[in-house]
C-alpha cells in the first residue's frame, strides 16, 4: 500500500503534536509552557479528526484549547509573583529528573514495544456509524444517563468547590 | 498505512511526557499542565481504539467525553486549590507546600 495524504499529515501533525509537549515539559518560562499546550491541545484535536470523531475533535477544542487554557493562563498570571523566565524551572535536584526521564523513558519504551510488536489485526467488523453525533446521543441518554447526570452534578460541585476555594474565607 | 499501532504509540509517547513533567517540575501549575497531557493521551486511546476495533458503535468516544468532563472538573478544583495556597504561602513551588505535614 503506498502512503496516502492522511498518513502524511498524521505524521505531522504527531510530530508537531509530541513537539509541542515536549515544549510544556521543558520550557523554563511557564507562559511559553501554556501556550505549547494549546498547540499540543490542538495537535490531538486533529488527531481526533482524522480518526473521524469530529465531535470530538470539536470538544477539544471548545474545552481544552478554548477553557481550559484560559483558566490555566489566568491561574498562571494570579500566582506569578517572580521573573517570567524562572518561573517553571524544572526541579533544582539532579536526582529526581532523573529518576522522571528514567520512569518516562522505561514506559515508553515498554508500552511503546508491545504496542509495536504485537499483532493487532484491522476488526473486519459492522461499518462505521454514519452520525456518530447522533449515536453518542443516544448513548448519553439512553444506557449511560446515570454516568450522565452524575457528570453533570461532579461538574457542577467541582465548579462550586472551586469559587469557594479561590474566594477564600472571610475572617468575621 | 497508519494503523492502530500508530495511534497508540502517540498516545504512549504523550503519556510518557507527561509522566516525565510531573516527576521533574516543581511549579504548581505546570504539574497540572502535565497531567493534561496524559489524559489528552488516554482520550487519544479511547478514540483510535473505538475506531479500529469497535467501528459499530460510538462508546469509545462517549468515554472520551466523560474524561473530558472529569478532567475540566479536575482543573478547576486544582487551580482554585492553587490559588488559595498561594494567598498564605506566596509561592506556587510544591516543596513549599507542606500545609498537611507536621
Amino acid at each position: 500500500m503506498g502512503i496516502t495524504l492522511n498518513d502524511v499529515v498524521f505524521v505531522g501533525v504527531s510530530g508537531l503534536t509530541i513537539l509541542a509537549a515536549l515544549g510544556v515539559v521543558l520550557s523554563r518560562n511557564i507562559i511559553h509552557s501554556a501556550l505549547a499546550l494549546i498547540l499540543a491541545f490542538l495537535g490531538v484535536a486533529v488527531t481526533f479528526f482524522q480518526l473521524g470523531a469530529g465531535f470530538i475533535g470539536l470538544v477539544q477544542i471548545l474545552v481544552y484549547a478554548g477553557a481550559i487554557s484560559v483558566l490555566i493562563i489566568f491561574a498562571i498570571m494570579l500566582v506569578m509573583n517572580v521573573d517570567a523566565a524562572q518561573t517553571n524551572s524544572p526541579n533544582p535536584s539532579r536526582a529526581t529528573q532523573l529518576w522522571g526521564a528514567l520512569v518516562a523513558l522505561l514506559l515508553v519504551i515498554g508500552l511503546g514495544g508491545a504496542i509495536w510488536f504485537s499483532e493487532l489485526m484491522p476488526v473486519l467488523g459492522p461499518l462505521p456509524v454514519a452520525d456518530a453525533v447522533g449515536a453518542i446521543a443516544e448513548l448519553l441518554l439512553g444506557n449511560y444517563v446515570a454516568a450522565f447526570e452524575a457528570a453533570a452534578v461532579l461538574l457542577l460541585l467541582a465548579v462550586v468547590g472551586a469559587i469557594i476555594l479561590a474566594k477564600g474565607v472571610e475572617e468575621e | 498505512m497508519i494503523g492502530l499501532n500508530h495511534y497508540l504509540l502517540l498516545a504512549t509517547i504523550l503519556f510518557g511526557i507527561g509522566v516525565y513533567g510531573v516527576f521533574a517540575k516543581r511549579n504548581a501549575v505546570a504539574i497540572l499542565m502535565s497531567i493534561e497531557l496524559m489524559l489528552n493521551a488516554v482520550n487519544i486511546n479511547f478514540v483510535a481504539i473505538n475506531k479500529f476495533i469497535q467501528p459499530g458503535n460510538t462508546v469509545g468516544q462517549l468515554f472520551a467525553i466523560f474524561v473530558i468532563v472529569v478532567a475540566a472538573a479536575e482543573v478547576s478544583v486544582g487551580l482554585a486549590l492553587i490559588i488559595s495556597i498561594y494567598r498564605q504561602k506566596k509561592s506556587v513551588n510544591l516543596s513549599d507546600f507542606n500545609l498537611m505535614k507536621w
